[in-house]
């Protein structure tokens, strides 16, 4: 919202001539969006890895055995519902209201929770099973790539309690402000890579 | 307690590593001894360690890049002295020992040493070309500097802890899994890599935000100078391309720590995939050597030739073309690998294609010296010996792009001496060319002329005795990376290659030489004007070296070469002359925070390399706190006063207005 103010004001009618350095807060939110960049590269290694190795199950188990979409549409919801709170998080910092943006990221942060809790339980209802990653490439993959993800979101979680208590200590000033635009764009990509896990490996990954 | 670390891990009954090694460590102690007892401690951690300015940090990558080559080529001028000595015997290398030697010589020589050269040049350079007061953010800058370091110093104790890898520059499963390579020295290459990876991706990050965002008023993408397109395009690749080196290698380390199976030769592993998967990030990797090369000799020549730069969009086009074109073409690393004659075919003609605007740059930089009045100093000759050696290394490099030829060249000498033929004549001259043209720019004095020439001609022949022989050897059917070998007809070849391995050595130590003589005679060779060479970008237009601030003013650009349009037009020299209205300039906080940060990702990687799992708990605690501890620091810039940024920029502006008048009444 801000930013795209920011950014007509900053280029101006004409377009044409630069004018010079742009602002700090477009500055850090566009370095920002390319290391999201940059990091679904990374994701991206790990979604042709899993498609290369979808079918080396090395006479163990398969997707189709063991994915359970239940647990899964279930963890999809908590995460998208967090990302709606999150988005409640950024509008409340943008009106500087303390009370909202704590509660708002507070909601986030037990939704992220949630999603860890159900993927943490699948994951070790996996290796109970002798479907761990050491069982055969194919659950490498998967555990590498899903855990990935996991490991996202922990981060991510670490980071927005980090978040709160430099707001409740500091307040929003300008520099967390642009912290909280950074926060919310990761919180947002996580989702969107969510997305392509839940199709790409669960619910193709199930039909197989 | 100390998970696989015992004191087994130090070699002592091998004497090489341990006089090696024995003489660097003195050697550190003996420059650590000096800085604490001449009381330069404070200095250095005020004004270097802790800076977060893109030109002090920029010569920190720039020095770290130098050391590291001495250590690189170390290890290359053993592996020639082997291979002269080693016919009908063991020379003086075991076969453990040798394999460890170059893999370390490629892997130093690549994320060491080529690496932080461009970066460093990229770093100091950039902004002042783009006239502005620094990078998008000067903190992660320091970050990614010390974590590149980290990943030096890690492999720098592998040779006296442990062993380094025996597995080439890149760790090929499976002979990388712990099946077949069971000692510490795979996970030494890796955590180095992945760390300094890690610094690598911040820098990458922070000059692409740099070049697309923070510009001075009226620097529009076609009137950059092209080494900025050049870094634009080199970071927009690193940034592409790092992320899947860490993929990849994360993978080889969850096979080799957690027993995954993604490149074993059991339970489904496809070992294949790790060729792809390293070769998507290491063919783009060459072209994130190079193209800052390019972008140097591109302003070397024009500054050397009095001309603008001929055909600068065409080459801002073939710098973009190279920057896609370099995505397509990984497999032609692996050939034999058994894709397919299509598949071959397919990236053999799109390997091919990267000659064509490689040759449109080329001819581009043939045309600028056309009809120049051409000035024959270091920099220029560095341009010239690269653009001779650059188009032989080129042109073998088409013949391995043919798939038919590729079966009988690959992993033969052929290859080895056709990537030092581009690595060496393209990135290090580059790199040289670079170093002598800036030097002035980040010290105020220049380098001594002479005994720079006389450094370039050894390079060159050096160069050429060195690495003509082993095309030869390679059409005698020698492979690379042998221990020893009994073939009479390599022999001659090879004494040959060790001796132009000398003459490099001399080119080496007369640089050596050329930085302490100019160091002596500094007042001698003091640049008073800031624009040492009749430079034509915007570097030149402030005092050697710079303020911390860059520019007390930032510049009004309005046209291409930003600076030939503000010093010579008559109104460009009146406006030189007026006396701008200062204002007060916010420049960011020094932080130790990189330094810190190094620290812990020190003892991170070598706890991770050697399972002492306590240790890695509390160095990504110890990181983590640091971020923790810099997030909530209350100033994060200093304000220098409208008086003294006057002070500082009249007393430049004199001298220069001086120096000006000068040459106007002759």
């Amino acid at each position: 919202m801000s930013t795209v103010a920011l950014t007509e004001a900053h280029h101006g009618s004409a377009g044409r001539e630069w004018s010079g350095p742009a602002p700090k807060r477009i500055v850090t939110g566009y370095g920002f969006w390319i290391f999201i960049l940059s990091d679904m590269v990374m994701f991206s290694a790990f979604f042709a890895t899993y498609a290369v190795l979808l079918g080396q199950t090395a006479g163990g188990p398969t997707g189709r055995e063991l994915f359970d979409l239940r647990n899964v549409a279930i963890e999809t919801a908590f995460l998208l519902a967090s990302s709606f709170t999150c988005g409640m998080a950024a509008i409340a910092a943008d009106t500087r209201s303390t009370i909202w943006f704590q509660l708002a990221m507070a909601v986030t942060c037990i939704f992220g929770l949630g999603f860890l809790t159900l993927e943490g339980q699948e994951f070790a209802s996996l290796v109970v099973r002798g479907a761990g990653p050491t069982r055969s490439a194919f659950l490498s993959a998967f555990f590498t790539l899903v855990g990935c993800h996991g490991l996202h979101v922990s981060g991510g979680i670490l980071w927005l309690v980090t978040m709160m208590a430099q707001v409740y200590a500091k307040g929003f000033r300008p520099d967390i402000q642009r912290r909280i635009l950074c926060f919310a764009l990761f919180w947002h990509a996580l989702d969107i890579i969510w997305i392509a896990v839940f199709t790409i490996v669960y619910l193709l990954g199930s039909a197989k | 307690m100390l998970g696989k670390l015992t004191w087994a891990a130090i070699p002592f009954d091998q004497p090489i590593p341990m006089i090696a090694s024995g003489v660097v460590a003195l050697s550190i102690l003996a420059i650590l001894a000096w800085v604490v007892i001449r009381g330069h401690l404070p200095y250095l951690w005020r004004e270097w360690i802790t800076s977060v300015d893109h030109k002090r940090i920029g010569v920190m990558y720039t020095l770290l890049a130098m050391v590291m080559l001495l250590r690189g080529f170390s290890d290359a001028i053993m592996m020639r002295a082997q291979q002269a000595v080693a016919f009908h015997g063991q020379g003086f290398l075991p076969p453990e020992h040798y394999d460890q030697i170059f893999s370390a010589h490629g892997t130093i020589m690549i994320f060491f040493v080529a690496m932080p050269f461009m970066i460093g040049l990229m770093n100091f350079v950039v902004p002042l070309q783009l006239g502005v007061r620094d990078v998008a953010f000067p903190t992660l800058n320091s970050v990614g500097f010390w974590l590149t370091a980290t990943g030096a110093l890690l492999i720098n104790i592998s040779l006296v802890v442990g062993e380094f890898a025996r597995t080439g520059w890149l760790p090929y499963p499976p002979l990388s899994e712990l099946t077949y390579s069971p000692g510490v020295g795979v996970d030494y290459y890796l955590w180095a890599i992945q760390i300094s990876g890690v610094g690598t991706l911040v820098s990458g990050i922070n000059l692409v935000t740099t070049v697309l965002k923070v510009r001075t008023r009226g620097m529009s993408y076609l009137r950059m100078p092209m080494f900025c397109w050049t870094t634009l395009a080199t970071n927009l690749l690193i940034v592409a391309a790092f992320p899947i080196l860490t993929a990849t290698l994360a993978m080889l380390l969850l096979d080799r720590y957690l027993g995954f199976h993604f490149f074993t030769n059991e339970a489904g592993g496809n070992m294949m995939m790790f060729m792809n998967l390293i070769w998507t990030w290491g063919h783009p990797e060459v072209y994130i050597l190079v193209l800052p090369a390019f972008g140097i000799f591109s302003e070397v020549f024009a500054t050397f030739s009095g001309k603008p730069l001929f055909g600068y969009r065409s080459m801002v086009a073939a710098t973009m073309a190279i920057c896609i074109l370099s995505f397509m073409v990984w497999l032609h690393h692996f050939f034999t690998m058994g894709a397919g004659a299509d598949v071959n075919a397919i990236f053999g003609i799109a390997t091919t294609i990267i000659a064509v605007p490689t040759g449109v740059k080329v001819f581009n930089w043939l045309f600028t010296m056309y009809g120049g009045k051409v000035r024959f100093q270091t920099p220029l000759l560095w341009s010239i010996g690269f653009m001779v050696t650059f188009i032989i290394g080129g042109m073998t490099g088409v013949l391995l792009a043919v798939p038919p030829a590729d079966f009988v060249l690959h992993n033969s000498l052929f290859l080895v001496a056709h990537f030092h033929n581009v690595l060496i004549g393209g990135m290090l001259f580059g790199a040289f060319a670079g170093y002598t043209y800036w030097f002035p720019k980040a010290f105020g004095f220049k380098l001594h002329e002479g005994l720079g020439q006389a450094a370039f001609w050894c390079w060159l022949v050096g160069f050429y005795v060195a690495f003509m022989p082993l095309y030869v050897v390679c059409l005698l059917g020698m492979t690379r990376r042998m221990q020893h070998y009994d073939v009479p007809e390599w022999h001659p070849w090879l004494i040959v290659a060790a001796f132009g391995a000398g003459l490099i050595l001399c080119g080496i130590v007369l640089q050596i030489v050329q930085l302490v003589v100019s160091i002596r005679q500094r007042a001698k060779l003091r640049d008073e004007t800031g624009d040492p060479w009749d430079g034509r970008s915007l570097e030149w237009a402030t005092a050697s070296p710079p303020p911390a601030f860059n520019f007390a003013v930032l510049p009004e650009v309005s046209g291409e070469d930003a600076y030939w349009k503000l010093k010579h037009p008559a109104t460009g020299q009146a406006r030189s002359h007026q006396r701008p209205e200062y204002q007060a300039i916010e420049i960011p906080r020094n932080s130790p925070t990189g330094f810190v940060c190094a620290f812990f990702a020190t003892m991170m990687g070598f706890a991770l390399i050697w399972h002492i799992w306590w240790m890695v708990a509390a160095g990504a605690i110890g990181a983590f706190a640091t971020f923790i501890v810099f997030a909530w620091r209350d100033h994060d810039e200093d304000v220098i006063p409208a008086a003294e940024v006057a002070r500082i920029d009249g007393s430049h502006r004199a001298q220069r207005y001086a120096i000006l008048s000068k040459e106007a009444a002759e």
